[in-house]
């Protein structure tokens, strides 16, 4: 696949084609196929395994699946803990969610790559991006999200007129009001956009680096390959861990009256 | 690159994917794991307990041991105060029984010789009278010599 693509349309071809997403529509209104369809079954996968587990869920001696499932359940209940001290019902199961979904995501980018491009090339689909979380529209769908819980968090906690007085007043008091506004509105607005850019980025970046390597002559392949993907294990479980654990200090912030 | 409407798609998934973990996932999970802990806890408390309550056994067991080993002893004391006791009594009794057995044998014995005397004095007198009678014939009748015969007989028995 890679020396064909590679002899067909030049190194830059290859890449550009391996990150142009399969999509439908023009415009605004365009569907990126590949993202809303992997993200789908990955999410589908993830409550089949937990919803599995929850089902079989007894207080006696757990069954190897619900142990791991109560591990992870236990890592993110004690990292909820340790940032947001408020009660919420809410707050826990999106962090789970938001961990184990961005690290299937993720998880897409070690499956080599041409694999699954290669099987959807011969089902006719010209283009097949795999990993979700190298699309931006997959990472600030979950960061508007994350930011929109933020912004009803903190208007239902301290009210609109005590979130407005936050805006304005902090943190240099009521006389530099428009001053407070502006560093109040970048501060606000800067949490979904690193959020959703900095697990974009990565991603991105290490999907393209294993690109990169496929161009590579097959016997320096595994040379690269190998450690990069070994070393891409941390980064996606450390990309989802980053992207769990500041939603729940975001939120945690928006529960907080000062 | 692009945003698009794939960004409203993404968000509709993941709210129906935080609906459904908050709903059906997590609090089954969360619940069996609290549970456990609490029951774990009570175990660890209850077998402190037992343990405890094990040494304290233990502790009596050891008192009422040492009781009851004193108690036999003390009455292994008794038992053998109480035979020396008896051994003494019954030597008593033996010897006051001997010395009654001793009386009244000897008392025997002297109403025996008593009775061997007396017929002996009487065979003795009879006979006497018998040899006096065959000596004298007819020379001394019963009846006029009964004095004297019985002061013979008298002088026979003192004798």
């Amino acid at each position: 696949m890679a020396t064909e693509a590679h002899a067909a349309e030049g190194a830059t071809g290859y890449i550009v084609h391996h990150l142009t997403p399969l999509s439908v529509g023009e415009g605004f209104w365009a569907l990126h196929l590949d993202t809303l369809f992997f993200s789908a079954v990955l999410g589908a996968l993830f409550v089949w395994f937990f919803k599995g587990a929850a089902e079989k869920a007894t207080v006696g001696v757990p069954s190897t699946s619900q142990a791991f499932v109560e591990m992870i359940i236990e890592f993110v209940d004690q990292q909820v803990k340790d940032s947001f001290h408020g009660k919420s019902e809410l707050i826990a199961p999106l962090a789970l969610t938001i961990f184990i979904w961005v690290f299937l995501w993720n998880f897409m980018d070690l499956f080599p790559v041409d694999i699954i491009p290669g099987i959807a090339g011969m089902m006719g689909m010209e283009y097949m991006r795999v990993v979700p979380s190298t699309d931006l529209n997959a990472t600030f769908a979950l960061s508007i999200s994350v930011f929109g819980l933020i912004i009803f968090y903190s208007i239902k906690i301290k009210g609109v007129v005590g979130f407005a007085k936050e805006l304005t007043c902090t943190p240099f008091g009521p006389w530099m009001m428009p001053f407070n506004l502006l560093l109040k509105l970048v501060e606000e607005i800067a949490k979904p956009i690193s959020l959703a850019l900095r697990l974009f980025g990565n991603l991105y970046a290490g999907e393209l680096i294993f690109i990169l390597i496929a161009l590579l002559p097959w016997y320096i392949q595994p040379l690269l390959g190998f450690p990069w993907a070994v070393f891409h294990i941390l980064i996606i479980t450390l990309q989802a861990f980053i992207f769990m654990v500041l939603t729940v200090v975001y939120l945690s912030m928006a529960h907080e009256d000062h | 690159m692009s945003i698009n409407a794939t960004l409203i798609g993404q968000m509709i998934t993941f709210t129906l994917l935080v609906w459904f973990t908050m709903k059906y996932i997590w609090p089954p999970l969360i619940g069996a794991i609290e549970e456990r802990k609490s029951k774990i806890a009570e175990g660890l408390a209850a077998a402190e307990k037992g343990q405890e309550e094990m040494e304290l056994a233990a502790k009596n067991a050891a008192n009422v041991l040492k009781e009851a080993k004193q108690q036999s002893a003390d009455i292994v004391n008794l038992a053998q105060k109480r035979a020396n006791e008896i051994v003494e009594e019954s030597k008593g009794t033996a010897k006051t029984e001997g010395e009654r057995l001793l009386v009244a044998a000897q008392a025997q014995i002297e109403q025996e010789m008593q009775n061997a005397q007396e017929k002996m004095r009487k065979e003795v007198s009879a006979l006497a009278l018998k040899a006096a009678g065959q000596i004298l014939q007819q020379e001394i009748d019963k009846a006029k010599h009964k004095n004297l015969i019985s002061k013979v007989s008298e002088q026979l028995g003192q004798a």
